[in-house]
């Protein structure tokens, strides 16, 4: 008897629960790229905003690698059926700039929303990037990385170099590596994402062009010149130290990142987002500095180049969606949400109240490098170092993978790699342009 | 005349209707799909398909304007012979000693079959594991013994690479058909060679390989179509088609353009030109591999 009129009393429950929300919430589907500590990241935003209020409900779902999630994204506008938010890479940009009828610029969903929205609040060497030359924000900066410099503290000391004095030119690098060497080190230098470090971020660094039209932000005409002089030059050098055994090639894109926590290799320039991996795997002590210059180029250091990623709003979907979508960037965007996110990942905050809320609480002061990354952005840009977009940017990449491999592998100097790999890249670029007359 | 008996279909509908399922499959996943390439190879699309020209053969005359495009022709040709050639021999190898085992036959079959379920990105990623010039067992194996294994700059040792993991991925299907292929022929004939003095190695020239040409020209097809189209997530997971382009095969490239650069019109041309190989090449070897065959 008893049991019987429990049930009936939990069916009661069950239909009371599934009546009394007086309006449904409407889910917004966020299809993203982000794995492993950086997938909880994801999830604990989402779950901070769900929350955090009643109306919207924020589903994020992992979709691959940054190409898989764009690949994802794309077939599924074809076929109707898009996420209402797609994280894509740097390298996407321009890809998505020129999709008009696929995207709703942000500055139009923040500002139908009527919510407060101030795109002068924002880090502008970060905004900047995602902005059309007409002003228009075009999509959310999400998580924002730099290049910098780690480096073995423990194997420096092994080594007779000092620890706390990290290399600040690229002399000075050459000069680690080889006394690394000669203690016993297999891999004194290697990188990630060669093109971004070694070409893209040193370019701007140095402020010498890596293309023209201000680096392809002030149209898709641009053409490639980073076979200059400055750039062959730091291949050659690149090249020597390869020759020594002084740098070591990991591979393309981030295979290189693995050896550094693993202490394999001693130094590494790669994207500031590894920081959160190397804070959690590294069993020695580690440091974090600006990326090397060359001391004699007039202007250097500059700033360095941004990579990670941005949200995209797709369009297509209905306008409850969007206002959705604009509460939770609004949500992203507050200084506390992403100072805690730039606490934890590495990645830049992205607005300037963040960066001042997370100064105020000692963080810099209590994890020394932690500000690296930020202090080479937010700096007064010019107009070759502001940021690099281009068409077939992943092309362009995989050229310059391709034709550096040639320099490492001995097959090719430093100058006929560069130059072929402009001469290639270039090609991407007519390519691009031809396809894209607006 | 009388007695031969033959069945005829009253209507004409009948036998279209019992081919219809078969049709549909076929022409939906292939068929259509195929179709829809060759229209697209004539197109330029941006990513999302928001705006569609038609281009005519632009998307080829880019292609063989490429001097790395006509590169990996012959890189491609290195790749499928071999993958072809030595996986087959490796294959009957291992299935014309695994149906003479006498003791555990079962455990090798069974063994020998396993990689078969296994996705071609794994088999790569396995075998890059293997190779890692840093953490690879067989590359410390390997620089133990004096060799400086590191795939990542040496353009042969990345084809190599590439070869065995595609060789091993493809081994089990070859092993099955052979494994059939060698219990279906009569052991009296193997026995009576063996009276008249005939050993081993002569037995299997004689008897077994011949009467395997069957099922041998049939993997030949299917290995070549294999390492022509299938090949791509080995490549991608073990090499990116590095270094430099040394081992970018032709569906390497159809893959990166389509699925990481966006191409779909220069990717589908690609697609357009590899089945136009394909197809010239099964014609060939139907003309001329096919009349050594004995059925």
């Amino acid at each position: 008897m008893q049991s019987k009129s429990l049930i009936a009393s939990l069916s009661l429950a069950a239909i009371a629960s599934f009546t009394t929300p007086a309006h449904a919430q409407v889910e917004i589907q966020w299809w993203h790229a982000m794995s492993g500590p950086l997938g909880e990241w994801v999830n604990d935003l989402v779950k901070g905003y769900n929350d955090s209020q009643k109306d919207y409900k924020v589903v994020a779902t992992y979709k691959g690698t940054y190409p898989e999630t764009l690949t994802a994204g794309i077939a599924a506008f074809r076929a109707g059926n898009q996420p209402d938010i797609l994280q894509v890479f740097e390298v996407g940009t321009a890809t998505m700039m020129a999709s008009k009828g696929a995207i709703v610029p942000v500055g139009k969903v923040m500002k139908d929303s009527g919510l407060k929205f101030d795109p002068s609040g924002y880090v502008s060497a970060v905004a900047g990037y995602y902005t059309a030359p007409n002003g228009q924000m075009l999509s959310m900066p999400f998580n924002s990385s730099t290049t910098i410099f780690y480096y073995n503290k423990d194997a420096f000391k092994a080594a007779g170099l000092d620890p706390e004095k990290a290399p600040k030119t690229w002399a000075e690098v050459a000069l680690a590596a080889a006394k690394l060497k000669a203690s016993g080190h297999a891999c004194p230098f290697t990188t990630s994402w060669i093109s971004w470090t070694q070409l893209e971020s040193f370019s701007a660094w140095h402020n010498v062009e890596f293309a023209t039209k201000g680096n392809g932000m002030g149209g898709n005409d641009a053409r490639l010149t980073f076979n200059g002089p400055l750039q062959v030059r730091h291949i050659q050098d690149l090249e020597n130290m390869a020759k020594q055994g002084l740098f070591v090639y990991k591979g393309r894109e981030n295979k290189a990142d693995t050896t550094f926590p693993s202490g394999e290799c001693a130094m590494l320039t790669g994207s500031a987002g590894l920081l959160g991996n190397v804070k959690k795997n590294a069993k020695f002590n580690y440091g974090v500095a600006p990326l090397p210059y060359y001391e004699d180029v007039a202007g250097a250091p500059q700033n360095t180049v941004i990579g990670g990623a941005s949200l995209w709003v797709m369009s297509g979907k209905p306008a409850d969606h969007y206002k959705g979508v604009a509460s939770f960037f609004n949500y992203l965007s507050s200084p506390e949400v992403q100072s805690e996110s730039h606490k934890r990942t590495g990645y830049l905050p992205i607005t300037t109240a963040a960066f001042k809320l997370t100064e105020q609480s000692g963080f810099y002061k209590q994890n020394p490098g932690a500000d690296v990354a930020v202090n080479q952005m937010i700096r007064k840009t010019t107009d070759k170092s502001r940021g690099i977009r281009l068409g077939n940017f992943l092309q362009i990449r995989t050229i310059i993978d391709e034709e550096l491999e040639q320099v490492w592998a001995g097959k090719a100097t430093a100058k006929q790699a560069l130059d072929k790999a402009v001469a290639r890249g270039n090609e991407q670029l007519e390519k691009f342009q031809a396809a894209n007359k607006s | 005349m009388a007695a031969e008996k033959r069945v005829v279909f009253r209507s004409p509908w009948l036998p279209l209707a019992l081919l219809a399922p078969q049709a549909a499959v076929i022409g939906v996943f292939f068929f259509w799909p195929a179709a829809q390439t060759v229209m697209q190879s004539f197109q330029q699309q941006d990513a999302f398909g928001t705006s569609t020209s038609w281009v005519g053969v632009e998307n080829f005359v880019h292609l063989f304007q490429d001097r790395s495009y006509i590169e990996s022709f012959k890189t491609t040709a290195i790749f499928s012979v071999s993958v072809a050639v030595f996986g087959i021999a490796i294959s009957l190898l291992l299935a014309y000693f695994a149906d003479r085992a006498i003791r555990g036959a079962l455990v090798y079959k069974t063994l020998l079959i396993w990689p078969y379920a296994v996705a071609p990105a794994v088999a790569g990623v396995l075998w890059l594991f293997m190779f890692a010039p840093s953490i690879g067992v067989v590359a410390y194996a390997l620089r133990k013994s004096g060799i400086d294994w590191n795939h990542l700059l040496n353009g042969d040792q990345a084809m190599l690479l590439i070869i065995m993991a595609a060789i091993w991925k493809q081994i089990s299907y070859n092993f099955l058909f052979f494994l059939a292929g060698l219990s279906s022929i009569p052991k009296s004939l193997i026995e009576a060679a063996a009276i008249d003095g005939a050993k081993p190695w002569r037995r299997f020239w004689t008897i077994v390989f011949p009467l395997l040409s069957p099922t041998t020209f049939f993997l030949l097809v299917i290995n070549i179509v294999y390492a022509f189209f299938d090949t791509f997530g080995i490549v991608d997971a073990a090499t990116e088609g590095g270094p430099g382009k040394d081992t970018a095969i032709l569906v390497y490239k159809v893959y990166y353009d389509g699925f990481k650069a966006l191409d779909l019109g220069g990717s589908a041309a690609q697609s357009v030109i590899i089945m136009s190989i394909v197809v010239v090449l099964t014609v060939l070897q139907f003309k001329f591999v096919e009349k050594k065959v004995n059925y």
